[in-house]
């Protein structure tokens, strides 16, 4: 099977039921994406696969033989961060840092799930979006920090939203 | 796992084509891996229909649209046309999951989601739902979050959704295709069936035969809303839902359409709690009145026994909000 991960290309061949967290991490060695529920609940093994945020445990590996998979080792660098790593580091955005790498990508994804005006549950109106700490909450539901730094991590996403705006 | 053979048709009609007992039809996969890593599903084939052109949103002739049954939840609940003229639609989408979830679970799987009775999740415990013949654990158990209408003796699982909670009161058509080649239109009132004493079987499609599209009417005049009380603000199953589309005129309510989530083992309507409401003048007695027809053979099970009030009282709420 043929995959392009972070812009370069990889071959494998895994067994059929090998989930796209599981290739990552067991296959190719990128283990930055971590294994927490397995089911899809804690978030932490999130990607973005065509640039859009999908938790990679629930999805099959074969299945992705035509994306372009971006995960948090293609975001940035320890000498050149992405803004959010840099944003998560400035506000302690963490304690033991296991979801991290899953609530950076998810950020990265939802940041641009904002720009295309997508609403969400705790939008006043399904019109023009407004941007708030609410709205960081609600939008990253999906991934769950049980050192519950979550202050923080709101913290540093919104610091990055609004040097984007 | 259990492991199986994997299929990628290049359309519809090949997709049709793997009809047997052990095939399962496979798009955003959240919930069916979800349950293969439990063995709560063994499928020896999957068919993998994710790249099929099915990911539209169309206007229809009739002023309506038809969606096909790839889109994926985030993308129907940000389009423009559901937004403006189907916010119950969006409302109810955004309710459900997480935003990764919704990047992935499709319209047609969402449809098709499976109860998430802690029973039905585990393997070591009787389930005729999973196991049929092996009894209902959650019947004298945990039930917190199962059926109030609708149960059976041999079941008392709750369609989990949300959009078909919405696509009941929208009176959506499913569209699906048959292994035989036939269109087939179902009316989502008629497509989830009562577990009666075969649990197991939850809708009325046939083995192998395939949702394409689901259609909405054209939108219908008034306020809509979507209401999920549940047990954490976001990213958790509805305890009770309610999905509203109510319009008011010259003091008195001239249409009403009413599904309600989280009571039964689908999507819940009855036309009885709407007859009750129009042509009435909207008060809480008139409220009150409904919601006791709506539950007047309402059962708890002990640990649910609290959605019954639950219901009633959200059901007021809403349909002040609806008229005011």
């Amino acid at each position: 099977m043929h995959f392009t991960i972070n812009g370069t290309a990889y071959t494998a061949e895994p067994d059929i039921r090998t989930s796209l967290l599981d290739l990552l991490r067991e296959h190719l060695g990128l283990t930055g994406s971590k294994k927490g529920c397995d089911h899809g609940q804690c978030g932490a093994c999130t990607v973005l696969v065509n640039g859009r945020r999908i938790n990679s445990c629930l999805s099959l590996a074969v299945m992705h033989q035509d994306d372009e998979i971006t995960t948090i080792e293609g975001l940035g660098t320890p000498e050149d961060l992405h803004p959010l790593q840099a944003a998560f580091v400035k506000h302690d955005g963490y304690q033991c840092g296991y979801c991290t790498p899953g609530q950076i990508c998810s950020a990265v994804g939802m940041l641009d799930e904002v720009k295309k005006g997508w609403p969400s549950h705790v939008s006043e109106t399904l019109g023009d979006v407004e941007f708030n700490d609410g709205e960081i909450s609600e939008r990253m539901s999906g991934n769950l920090c049980r050192c519950a730094a979550y202050p923080n991590i709101v913290d540093a996403i919104r610091d990055v939203a609004e040097a984007k705006a | 796992m259990k492991t199986f053979t994997y299929e990628k048709p290049a359309s519809v009609e090949e997709a049709v084509g793997f009809v047997g007992a052990g095939t399962r039809f496979i798009a955003g996969g959240t919930n069916l891996l979800d349950l293969m890593k439990l063995q709560v599903e063994t499928p020896d084939k999957l068919v993998d229909i994710s790249r099929l052109d099915l990911a539209k949103i169309e206007d229809t002739d009739n002023g309506g649209l038809l969606i096909g049954a790839l889109v994926p939840n985030s993308d129907l609940a940000a389009d423009t046309r559901v937004r403006e003229k189907y916010e119950v639609l969006s409302r109810a989408l955004l309710a459900g999951a997480s935003g990764q979830l919704r990047n992935k679970a499709t319209t047609g799987g969402n449809l098709l989601q499976r109860t998430r009775c802690y029973y039905f999740y585990d393997p070591a415990m009787a389930c005729n739902k999973r196991t049929p013949g092996s009894g209902c654990s959650a019947i004298g158990g945990y039930n917190r979050i199962l059926a109030i209408l609708g149960a059976s003796d041999s079941c008392i699982a709750t369609h989990p959704g949300d959009m078909p909670v919405a696509m009941r009161a929208l009176d959506a058509t499913i569209i699906t295709l048959t292994p035989g080649g036939d269109r087939r239109r179902i009316s989502i009132h008629d497509f989830y069936r009562l577990p009666g004493d075969t649990p197991e079987i939850e809708t009325v499609l046939e083995p192998g035969e395939l949702i394409t599209h689901v259609e909405l009417p054209a939108p219908v005049a008034g306020k809509q809303l979507y209401r999920k009380v549940r047990d954490r603000a976001s990213y958790a199953f509805a305890l009770v839902s309610v999905a509203g589309l109510v319009s008011v005129e010259n003091g008195k309510i001239a249409t009403a359409q009413l599904a309600f989530g989280g009571l039964g083992p689908m999507p819940w309507r009855d036309s009885r709690v709407e007859e009750a409401l129009i042509g009435m003048a909207p008060s809480d007695e008139v409220f009150a009145a409904a919601a006791d027809i709506l539950l007047a053979d309402a059962q708890g099970y002990g640990s649910n026994d609290f959605k019954i009030p639950l219901m009633k009282r959200t059901l007021i709420a809403c349909l002040r909000e609806l008229t005011a």
